[in-house]
């Protein structure tokens, strides 16, 4: 037996380090980008503890799994080599041979029980045979260390028990360590750590997130497209990606990690309307094209109102729309709740992002709206094709102040967004303002030399349009003075705060969730009670929570309303888009419901008579679904209602000469 | 169907909100309607600024659409280098005539200075060409003639078939024209035609007498329909004017023709 292990395990370990090398000649096909491989694999481990830990134990079932199955393999390998190939063989290593087999077989039979009626949401085929080859590994490891620690008598086996010790053991080599290395379901560990050592986006790891691109950031910020270097004069690389081979090496290595565990397909709100979307499958598909092959042997829920079989793709051949269709792309909403929920550290929308920045920029494929849309913006600055000029005219008996008029500088810049234009939205504005006005903030906004932030150009892959838009914005900026930038629009809050550095702008921003909770806080704010019973519940707009991390002002402002902040069943980081963002509200791909109709059922769920808002967009989301339905109200709105103002400054709030000079 | 060499005459145009250089939208349908028939065989033609970058717009317009012919990776634009003010019909046809170009396509009017819509008649009038007014779509071309709808009011269509080499302006009604992306923009190339010496740019004289400015949106006459069917109202409402009135004339020899247009232009005291 013993000798058959000091052969097997060396020959699986060879065999599976020609797998993983040839796995990684498939990553490299990725565009090049240079990584410290030492530092890398030194950090791998803690990040892997840490911060893919705290991804994964938000299921705790699957993390204690995990961690008795792959500790346990982890130290059996060990182990083994030392014993079996090495040949230390005493009683304290076969003990502890025999421990981690047992803690791993353990964690196998919790593994088995989950694949018994297996969710929705977990890939079949290959992966279901995943458990039976684990307890094949332990079950085999357990056993050999018996004899061996004097459990059972040397001699006890027979030729009959070392033939099915070697099976099993063989078995579970030829899963674990040979498929490691050459894409059977192991793949994910050999990948994932990889992928954990080399990410992308190292801000999104504790151990380095103060430094570099994005510092203190949850590194939502898209990356920015040199548009430059890629029309360099005869060069045939195109924008964006087209094809598996145009993404980063460092992309492809993270769609390789995937474990196929679904929980992004149970996040994605268009999956859930039934819109030709799946995250998993999307990912399974950039695995299928950086390989070569067809999706035939996918074995997890399809895209809605396709069949698998039908595509395939490789390296060098277009993605759209031989291995995607274009619908797939044009239905994500940027939520990012997949690449929040997904435990592998996965980058999806960077990757949608990146395909249809091709699909915009070189194939002129942009759905209809949204092409509509981006040659409004670059005709009229903002998407709807309005007067950029009118952006004021809501609050023209308002008389706000104008940012050009005050040279000494203001505390607050409200920024106003493309709401401004939104006959809806205006009413949100209104209400700031008033509040603002109560509260005495010195404040002025830019006006007619607003220019739509770029968020939409973006997402709809327009990064030509986008960078323009945020050049002159911050052209326009740097005449001002200022302290801090105040928007009530998420999307501006993150584009302006987060993506503008790239491009050399540099502001505090706030939400108004932030300046409310501020006002509040230093008791700047007369509020009057609201009626007892009366509850709201808050809807997370994804831009400031999960983008952001901001959950917790719009909270404090709502709770010190005095009314009953009720939970929606999807919140905080966990929020399901309202289905607006992204630019999906104008690619509009049709699927069987509406993102819109079902978060308000998750509000109408909550019993909750309002559901609170902080986005232009999510209010008009959520105001299009069909009545009964909670009211729809912007935080602003909620609080300008409860605001007391005494005779004397209601007066001040409509004359705005009696306002608190700076 | 042999793809014929395809001319399309295009102008910087000015988004009728911000008033922001860019394409003029009738010759972004131009430009569409002739890759849509030739592809690749499409260059770009302009007389004026070369340092205008409006024109980038239409160099954009290349790449492919499923189903329509291969445009090609780098869209071509010729641009007759001139002052502003001159006028362009002399260079414009010199360059035509020398280009062998069979059909050449544009917008009915430029959306900025005359914008009178005759430069089509003064070139066709001085290559000898043929000349088709408000094209909504082309349904067959080859090296000899082509078939073409001509868009008349009220959705009605006119398919007449003219003999190359032909001028053709676009209508309205002809389809959209594709997304502008801007990869194709950048690459695409313009190549910058010097005027020669002896060529001598013709300065338009009467223009500068002319003073310029925005063009006001005329008041619509209201047409009040009373009673009627529904039918009716509803035919009123989307007729596009016209007047009434008018005559159709039918296999008239051209001597009768002209005496009736004649008679016609009298009337309405265009000839006295
Ligand atoms: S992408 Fe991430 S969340 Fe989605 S299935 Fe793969 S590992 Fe799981
Ligand atoms: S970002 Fe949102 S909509 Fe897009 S794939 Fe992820 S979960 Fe789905």
């Amino acid at each position: 037996m013993d000798q058959l292990l000091s052969v097997l395990i060396p020959a699986a370990l060879i065999v599976g380090a020609l797998g993983a090398w040839r796995r990684v000649r498939l990553w490299r096909q990725g565009r090049p980008a240079a990584v410290n491989l030492l530092q890398g694999m030194l950090r791998m481990p803690r990040r892997y503890l840490v911060d893919l830990h705290h991804v994964v134990a938000r299921d705790r079932y699957i993390a204690h799994t995990h961690v008795a199955t792959a500790g346990g393999f982890v130290a059996a390998m060990a182990l083994a080599i030392v014993v079996h190939v090495l040949g230390v063989e005493n009683v304290v290593m076969a003990g502890l041979l025999g421990l981690a087999g047992l803690t791993m077989l353990v964690g196998t039979l919790f593994v088995a029980r989950r694949r018994l009626e297996p969710p929705a949401r977990l890939s079949k085929g290959a992966w279901q045979r995943l458990p039976k080859s684990l307890m094949a590994f332990s079950l085999g490891m357990l056993l050999v260390s018996l004899p061996l620690g004097g459990l059972v008598p040397e001699g006890a086996a027979s030729v009959l028990t070392t033939l099915v010790l070697g099976v099993l053991v063989g078995w579970g080599l030829l899963e674990l360590v040979v498929g490691m290395g050459w894409g059977g379901p192991m793949k994910h560990a050999f990948a994932g750590a990889a992928h954990l050592a080399f990410h992308r986006r190292p801000e999104r790891f504790s151990d380095v997130s103060g430094e570099g691109r994005h510092p203190g950031s949850r590194s939502t910020a898209l990356l920015p497209l040199d548009l430059d270097s890629e029309q360099a004069p005869g060069s045939e690389q195109s924008m964006g990606v087209a094809r598996p081979d145009e993404f980063g090496w460092q992309q492809l290595l993270g769609f390789d990690a995937c474990v196929q565990c679904g929980r992004c397909e149970a996040a994605c709100p268009a999956h859930a309307a039934g819109q030709p979307l799946n995250p998993k499958k999307l990912i399974q598909d950039m695995v299928i094209g950086m390989a070569g092959g067809s999706d035939a042997h996918y074995a997890g829920t399809p895209y809605t109102g396709q069949t698998t079989g039908e595509h395939g793709g490789a390296p060098g051949e277009r993605i759209v729309p031989q291995l995607v269709e274009p619908e797939t792309l044009w239905s994500c909403t940027t939520c990012r709740a997949c690449v929040e929920e997904c435990p592998m550290m996965i980058e999806h929308v960077d990757a949608i992002v990146d395909m249809r920045r091709f699909l915009t920029l070189e194939d002129g494929a942009t759905p209809e709206k949204g092409a509509v849309a981006l040659d409004n913006l670059i005709a009229t600055d903002n998407p709807g094709g309005f007067d950029n000029a009118s952006r004021l005219d809501w609050a023209a008996d308002l008389e706000l102040p104008r940012i050009r008029e005050r040279p000494e500088g203001v505390d607050v810049l409200l920024w106003l967004g493309d709401g401004a234009f939104d006959m809806r939205n205006q009413r949100t504005l209104r209400s700031l303002v008033t509040v603002m006005r109560a509260a005495g903030v010195d404040f002025a906004v830019v006006g007619e030399e607003e220019r739509d932030s770029g968020d939409l150009a973006r997402r709809l892959g327009d990064e030509a349009t986008f960078q323009q838009l945020a050049r002159q914005n911050i052209a326009t900026l740097s005449q001002y003075r200022f302290a801090r930038i105040v928007t009530c629009d998420p999307h501006s809050f993150h584009v302006l705060g987060r993506e503008y550095p790239d491009f050399g702008g540099h502001y505090r921003v706030l939400h108004h969730s932030g300046l409310l909770a501020e006002l509040i806080d230093e008791q700047r704010l007369q509020l009057a009670p609201a009626a007892s019973g009366s509850s709201l519940t808050w809807h997370d707009p994804c831009y400031l929570g999960r983008y952001n991390g901001e959950f917790e002002a719009p909270r404090r402002v709502l709770r010190a309303l005095g009314m009953e902040v009720r939970e929606m069943a999807r919140s905080g980081h966990r929020s399901r888009c309202c289905g607006g963002g992204g630019g999906a509200a104008l690619t509009d791909v049709p699927g069987k419901q509406r993102i819109s109709d079902m978060r308000m059922g998750d509000a109408r769920d909550t019993g909750a008579e309002v559901v609170a808002v902080g986005c232009p967009q999510c209010t008009a989301m959520l105001e299009g679904v069909v009545e009964p339905g909670p009211q729809v109200l912007d935080l602003a709105e909620l609080v300008a209602r409860a605001l007391v103002v005494s005779e004397h400054n209601s007066s001040t709030l409509r004359e705005p000469q009696e306002e608190v000079p700076a | 169907m042999t793809s014929p060499e395809v001319r399309v005459l295009v102008s910087s145009g000015r988004h009728p909100v911000s008033g922001r250089s860019g394409a003029a939208r009738e010759d972004a349908r131009a430009v569409e309607m002739a890759l849509a028939l030739a592809g690749e065989g499409v260059t770009l033609l302009h007389a004026g600024d070369p340092a205008d970058a409006s024109l980038r717009y239409y160099l954009g317009m290349f790449h492919e659409v499923p189903g329509l012919p291969s445009v090609g990776r780098v869209g071509r634009l010729d641009l007759l280098s001139m002052p502003a003010e001159s006028d362009a019909t002399s260079l414009l046809a010199e360059q035509l005539r020398h280009a062998g170009a069979s059909l050449v396509l544009t917008g009915m009017r430029s959306e900025i200075g005359e914008g009178s819509g005759l430069l089509p008649y003064l070139l066709a009038e001085r290559l000898g060409w043929n000349l088709v007014a408000g094209v909504a779509a082309i349904e067959h071309c080859d090296s000899e003639s082509a078939t073409i709808l001509q868009a008349l009011p009220q959705g009605q269509r006119r398919r007449l078939s003219v003999r190359l080499p032909c001028i053709a302006t676009v209508d309205r009604a002809a389809p959209a024209p594709r997304q502008s992306a801007h990869g194709p923009a950048r690459r695409g190339q313009i190549r910058v035609i010097e005027p020669q010496e002896s060529a001598g740019v013709a300065l338009d004289e009467p223009r500068g007498q002319w003073r310029f400015e925005p063009a006001r949106v005329r008041p619509k006459r209201l047409k009040v329909v009373k009673g009627g069917s529904a039918r009716e109202r509803m035919r009123a409402a989307a007729s596009t004017g016209g007047g009434g009135g008018g005559r159709v004339l039918s296999d008239l020899d051209p001597e009768a023709a002209a005496d009736e247009l004649i008679r016609y232009l009298e009337s309405e005291r265009v000839l006295q």
